[in-house]
């Protein structure tokens, strides 16, 4: 009995020991369609792409190489900041060799949760269900020289050592062109647009305070990321405040604060907005699509999308947004979608689209 | 003691109360003196005023910012030094019992602190640039003493001047923008003080916008004119112009930047398009384009 117990205690360890450390075969074949893009995308969550391209058909016709940077993302876009979460697969429809499934797939990012959607072929070889994995074509920019005439704006402050009467120059005079006040549910948002009238960049926000009844604050918030904050001279921005539980009926009146700032900034790069059309998606949802058009000479890493919907009175109905998890390559088009609310699609009669841009490197 | 006794005792304290007193007051006399200061001081040049009497005394001089208490020796003149009449203001010096004031006031102008509002104007508007200058002498005292101050604003070759007489130390000037954009060198000068500003003079809204559309590589390059306000300056390079183009596949809009003074923009390419350009709310002309035609 002196005995028994530390060698039951050894013995013990070591088989638990063993349980933690031989796992069992993650590459266990696919047996229906939905188990292969699961496995793939349970593979791809742990950052093992060496074993999540085992389960993809060999009728791709992609390498590894670019199966991973495919799904974990290059030049410094969105995706090379996030993460898979979580994967959601439905069979959409199944024979006996083929299957499409669509995969809903949520990435948490530096920006917040982004959403992708897949609709994936998968295919029988053999016995085992492979994915047949589409090749995202890699945007190939051929060696070149674009000239560019950059134009910038520095600003020289005043100075610890200048008299009391140097003034610094002035913020930019900016002005709300629009606002307007829109129900969704409990919530109450508030949308419209900014204008830059000066002649110089800032740097502008837009904060607002919702009054109530009684003259009390019901809430106070800022546009945070629905707007684009660098305005060049005469540039519109569209703003979305969300006041989250605020029902629009306790609201008495809103007060805005438009604030700006005069910054340095560069007129570069500009991003074109391409065959920007409203469409269903697969799901049945409105979204505005196009396409991005970088026509400098350097790449955006992570360029955000904000759409502007008015109705037939050329007032704003709504503001979304969307960021793009690819970067932009010079003169390459890049497709993107941001959400239309469905109830108020109907009542779009136009939008404008404009693009925020976040660069690593800046080559000026 | 007797009674006679008594009133010779009487009689010596007496003289002696009597001798005392008059010595007392011999003292007194010998060391009283008259302060005679001017009435008027300029500050940092220094005061000197004599004393009368003999012996020691303690002067004591205070006035804005200043403070001071020393020993001086009567008959001596009492010296106060140029740092020790900085501040303008009234001041008061005693001595002893006597008492006395004067004012220092500010010296000559030496240096100017000026305002210019706002550092951006648009140009050729009347009345709109504003200038403020306070004169200030060595020691920063406001000179309050009427002073001519010479406004003079240059842009591009173009100057105005204008000079105000300072009133209570301040000098006043409400000037025109010039018809040409730039930025204006703002002066203000008196005396051998000077002060340099910027305003910066900026063409307005576009007048008119034109543009002309070609094929090239990439699909059609539009480009304006040359962009001007109404006054013919040229509108700031940086300023947002879009460009749209509207065909069957959707509209392509993008904000191109001004640079040295048009903008252009690449639009993708199409058989069948309506381009149109617009910066703020001035709209340009618009372009059917058709395959090239």
């Amino acid at each position: 009995m002196k005995r028994g117990l530390p060698i039951l205690i050894i013995v013990l360890t070591v088989v638990l020991v063993a349980m933690a450390t031989i796992q069992p075969d993650q590459l266990t074949p696919a047996r229906t369609p939905d188990s292969a893009v699961r496995s793939l995308f349970d593979h791809v969550k742990a950052h093992d792409y060496k074993g999540a391209f085992a389960y993809v058909a060999s009728s791709s016709n992609t390498d590894e190489q670019a199966f991973a940077r495919d799904l974990s993302g290059r030049d410094g876009s969105l995706r090379t900041y996030s993460s898979l979460q979580q994967t959601d697969t439905k069979v959409l429809n199944a024979s006996e060799d083929q299957a499409l499934v669509r995969a809903t797939l949520e990435y948490a990012t530096a920006v917040g949760a982004f959403y992708d959607t897949r609709d994936l072929k998968v295919v029988k070889e053999g016995d085992r269900w492979k994915v047949e994995w589409p090749v995202t074509k890699e945007a190939k920019v051929p060696p070149q020289v674009i000239q560019e005439n950059y134009l910038r704006w520095d600003v020289i402050t005043r100075g610890s050592s200048d008299d009391w009467g140097a003034q610094n120059v002035e913020a930019p005079r900016v002005r709300i062109v629009s606002m307007n006040a829109i129900p969704q549910g409990n919530n109450t948002i508030i949308v419209g647009e900014i204008e830059n009238e000066d002649t110089v960049p800032g740097f502008v926000s837009v904060g607002a305070t919702l009054i109530g009844k009684n003259g009390d604050v019901l809430g106070e918030e800022t546009s945070f990321d629905k707007i684009s904050h660098t305005l060049l001279p005469k540039e519109i921005s569209p703003f979305r405040i969300d006041f989250p539980k605020v029902k629009l009926s306790t609201i008495k009146s809103v007060r805005m604060a438009p604030n700006s700032m005069l910054v340095p900034a560069s007129a570069d790069p500009v991003i074109g907005v391409l065959h920007q059309r409203v469409e269903t998606d697969s799901r049945g949802r409105h979204v505005l699509k196009g396409e991005l058009l970088n026509e400098s000479g350097v790449t955006v890493n992570i360029p955000h999308v904000l759409a502007t919907y008015y109705d037939n009175a050329g007032k704003v109905i709504w503001v979304s947004d969307g960021y793009v998890d690819q970067a932009l390559q010079p003169q390459t088009p890049v497709p993107f979608a941001v959400d239309l609310r469905d109830d108020l699609a109907s009542n779009v009669h136009n939008y404008r689209v404009t693009v925020n841009q976040y660069m690593l490197t800046s080559e000026d | 003691m007797t009674t006679a006794s008594k009133e010779r005792v009487i009689k010596y304290a007496g003289m002696m109360a009597i001798g005392l007193l008059m010595v007392c007051c011999f003292e007194i006399a010998m060391r009283a003196t008259d302060l005679n200061v001017p009435a008027t001081v300029a500050a940092g040049s220094g005061l000197s005023t004599p004393t009368s009497g003999s012996g020691s005394a303690t002067l004591y001089v205070y006035g804005p910012g200043t403070a001071i208490k020393r020993k001086v020796e009567l008959g001596q003149p009492i010296q106060l030094s140029a740092d020790e009449l900085q501040h303008a203001g009234r001041y008061v010096i005693s001595l002893d019992d006597n008492r006395a004031t004067f004012f220092v006031t500010a010296g000559p102008v030496q240096s100017i602190a000026f305002l210019a509002r706002p550092s951006r104007v648009p140009a050729d508007t009347p009345n709109v640039i504003t200038g403020t200058a306070f004169v200030f002498d060595k020691y920063q005292n406001l000179v309050l003493q009427p002073q001519p101050v010479k406004f003079e604003l240059n842009v591009n070759g173009q100057t105005v001047t204008r000079t105000e007489t300072t009133k209570n130390g301040v000098a006043f000037a409400k000037l025109d923008s010039s018809k040409k954009e730039g930025p204006a060198q703002f002066v203000a000068s008196s005396g051998p003080a000077s002060v340099r500003r910027i305003v910066q003079e900026v063409a307005s809204d576009p007048c008119s916008i034109r543009m002309t559309v070609v094929r090239d590589k990439n699909g059609i390059l539009a480009r304006t004119d040359p962009i001007h306000d109404c006054a013919g300056n040229p509108v700031p390079d940086g300023t947002i112009v879009t460009f749209t183009s509207t065909d069957a596949h959707g509209k392509s809009t993008v904000d191109a930047r001004i640079k040295r003074g048009i903008a252009e923009a690449q639009l993708p390419l199409s058989n069948d398009a309506t381009i149109s350009v617009a910066s703020g709310v001035v709209a340009g002309n618009e372009i059917q384009w058709r395959g090239g035609q």
